[in-house]
């Protein structure tokens, strides 16, 4: 059977929900889980009940190889040899969007990012071209199917596999091409936008920064992260990380909530992918209506907080 | 100072893409830009260049027609392009970094490389790396804050969960801009009669010895993303609106 790599992402040393649904992406194949920023006993249950039949802890010469992106990318590159992996796939996070494109260029063999659906028998992957108006499928002829999935696209679904645990230390060294200097904390756990399941996003309508309190308040309850439009962030409601569009973030959640946003093609290019989207405006006629699956005519002021309140 | 900055000729994001056969669409009925971050990167570059003296160059790997799109880039300020011609829009990156390491190299390498964060019409978010990883330099994507000095750059991106790296790397190296970089600025009409009369050298990838015959990745169909008809509105009062909304959330489509 030809084994199929996957690069485990983990947070507070739990294997993130978004790696799961990569590793659904490779079933039927052998799965070898990638650790590389936690300790592989700690997510032994996990990744086994998603299918992982070896779990490897990955090192370059037994050091953490998590904090140079260059050092990760070339242990990778030796994993996927000492393995024989015919396959490589890992998460469309802001992370794994950088290593994947360095281990491809490394390797020098095709890569596809940010998949929406993948065929790794038939080398085949499907992703968005032109901002989410379209999809495209591509043939990949490669030694090694490169490839990272946009985060829950695929719907994890659990299958056994037989969890062995082991190390490898790859014989490689950083190029010493770049320095992280620092690393600057964000709001502390506050849940990264491309990889929450549920979004709650407010539009111009929120009025006020402090406005988005409320939709803080309901997306607590829901598990979500809180999300803007531009013309939030650019009347300085929200922080530009926040932005969901074309020119913001693109995400994919199984919910997506969109409060006082009157559904311009840019916010959707960002959005458009995601399972459900329910929409509460005040205007019935706004253009968001037409392009989403459940909407609420009303003031956002009034139906949020009775949301938050029966959740 | 020598900067090169990767241009992409890309449609219109607010176009409709109307496909045409299996793998085409019709992009003689729609306008075509600057690859949005390419313009990012255009604008650092055309600033460092006031502040600092040098030249920009601006380098695109397309059809015949992004002579156009390479103007608005060189009325911007650039002072001048490369244009290597192929005759598709859906290029392997791989072919593309091959092609732009060429072109640059024939032209002088230059100090400093600025591209985009990807392109918005492939998505591929890959050229840069294979760029920088041909010539053997660094490379920081999505970058949001940046300062050279004669040797160095530091750059800030973020990394996730509001989390933001700063990163320093000797020059050159090749820095992929996104929003946040700077505004990119809007040409004025005498900018853009200059722009007509700068040089864009025109070449092939024969020209550069490169061989397009086999790709790593071709496109095997094209087709829209499916567009929800409508929604369903959900009435009565807020109680019985929001009631129904996590009714219909939890049992039939099992979001919640
Ligand atoms: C090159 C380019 C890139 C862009 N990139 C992005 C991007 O990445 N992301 C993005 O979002 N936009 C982007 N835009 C902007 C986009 O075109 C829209 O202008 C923007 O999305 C509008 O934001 P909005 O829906 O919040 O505001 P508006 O269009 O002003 O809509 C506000 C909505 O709220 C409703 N409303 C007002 N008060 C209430 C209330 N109390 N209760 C309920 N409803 C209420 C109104 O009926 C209206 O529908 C881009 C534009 C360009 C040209
Ligand atoms: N055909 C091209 N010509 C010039 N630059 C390109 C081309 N394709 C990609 N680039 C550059 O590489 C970046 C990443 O592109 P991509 O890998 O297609 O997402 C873009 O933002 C451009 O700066």
């Amino acid at each position: 059977m030809a084994s199929t790599g996957i690069l485990i992402e983990t947070e507070n040393g739990a294997v993130k929900e978004t790696s799961l649904g990569v590793m659904t992406a490779a079933a039927g194949q052998e799965i070898i889980a990638l650790v590389v920023d936690a300790d592989p006993a700690g997510l032994k249950d996990k990744l086994a009940e998603y299918g992982a039949a070896k779990i490897v802890k990955l090192t370059a010469a037994d050091k953490d190889v998590s904090a140079s992106p260059d050092l990760a990318a070339h242990a990778l590159a030796a994993a996927v040899e000492k393995y024989g992996l015919t396959a490589l796939l890992g998460t469309a996070s802001s992370t794994g969007k950088d290593l994947f494109a360095r281990l491809a260029a490394i390797m020098d063999q095709p890569m596809v990012s940010d998949c929406v659906a993948l065929d790794i028998a038939a080398k085949t992957a499907k992703k968005s071209h032109f901002s989410g108006k379209t999809f495209a499928t591509l043939k990949v002829d490669a030694q090694v199917f490169l490839a990272t999935v946009r985060p829950n696209a695929i719907e994890a679904k659990a299958s056994a596999g037989a969890g062995e645990i082991e190390a490898f230390s790859a014989d490689v060294t950083d190029p010493g091409l770049l320095t992280i200097k620092e690393v600057k904390k964000g709001d502390a756990g506050k849940i990264d936008l491309t990889e929450a399941p549920v979004i709650i996003t407010g539009g111009r309508a929120i009025k006020a920064a402090e406005n988005y309190k409320m939709l803080e308040d309901c997306a607590a309850k829901m598990g979500a992260a809180v999300g803007a439009s531009r013309a939030a962030v650019d009347a300085g409601y929200a922080p530009h990380s926040m932005q969901v569009g074309q020119t913001g973030k693109t995400v994919s959640p199984r919910l997506y909530i969109a409060c006082g946003v009157s559904g311009a093609v840019q916010h959707f290019a960002g959005m458009k992918t995601s399972k459900v989207i329910v929409a509460i405006n005040e205007d019935k006629d706004a253009p968001i209506f037409a392009k989403c699956d459940y909407g609420i005519v009303g003031d956002i002021f009034d139906v949020v907080p009775v949301l938050t309140e029966k959740l | 100072m020598k900067i090169c900055v990767c241009v992409k000729h890309v449609p219109d994001t607010a176009a409709t893409i109307k496909i045409d056969g299996e793998t085409g669409f019709k992009d003689s009925e729609i306008k075509f830009v600057v690859n949005p971050y390419d313009e990012y990167g255009v604008e650092e570059a055309v600033s460092l260049k006031e502040k600092n003296g040098g030249e920009v160059v601006i380098v695109t790997v397309g059809k015949a027609e992004a002579a156009a799109t390479i103007r608005s880039a060189l009325a911007m300020g650039a002072d001048r392009a490369i244009l290597v011609t192929t005759d598709s829009q859906f290029l392997d990156a791989s072919l593309t970094a091959k092609a732009l390491k060429a072109a640059m190299e024939k032209d002088g390498l230059p100090d400093l490389i600025f591209t985009g964060k990807g392109s918005v019409d492939t998505e591929s978010f890959q050229t840069q790396y294979r760029l920088a990883h041909s010539l053997g330099i660094p490379v920081v994507n999505e970058v949001s804050t940046l300062s050279v000095d004669g040797k160095k750059a530091v750059a800030e991106l973020e990394v996730g969960g509001g989390d933001k790296q700063v990163i320093e790397m000797g020059l050159p190296c090749v820095i992929g801009a996104t929003k946040g970089l700077n505004e990119p600025r809007y040409p004025k009409f005498p900018d853009i009669m200059k722009a007509k009369k700068k040089k864009i050298d025109e070449m092939t990838l024969s020209d550069l010895g490169i061989d397009a015959s086999a790709p790593g990745v071709t496109l095997e169909k094209l087709e829209p993303v499916p567009e929800r008809t409508g929604a369903k509105m959900i009435e009565g009062s807020v109680e019985e609106q929001v009631t129904e909304l996590i009714r219909i959330l939890k049992q039939d489509e099992k979001v919640l």
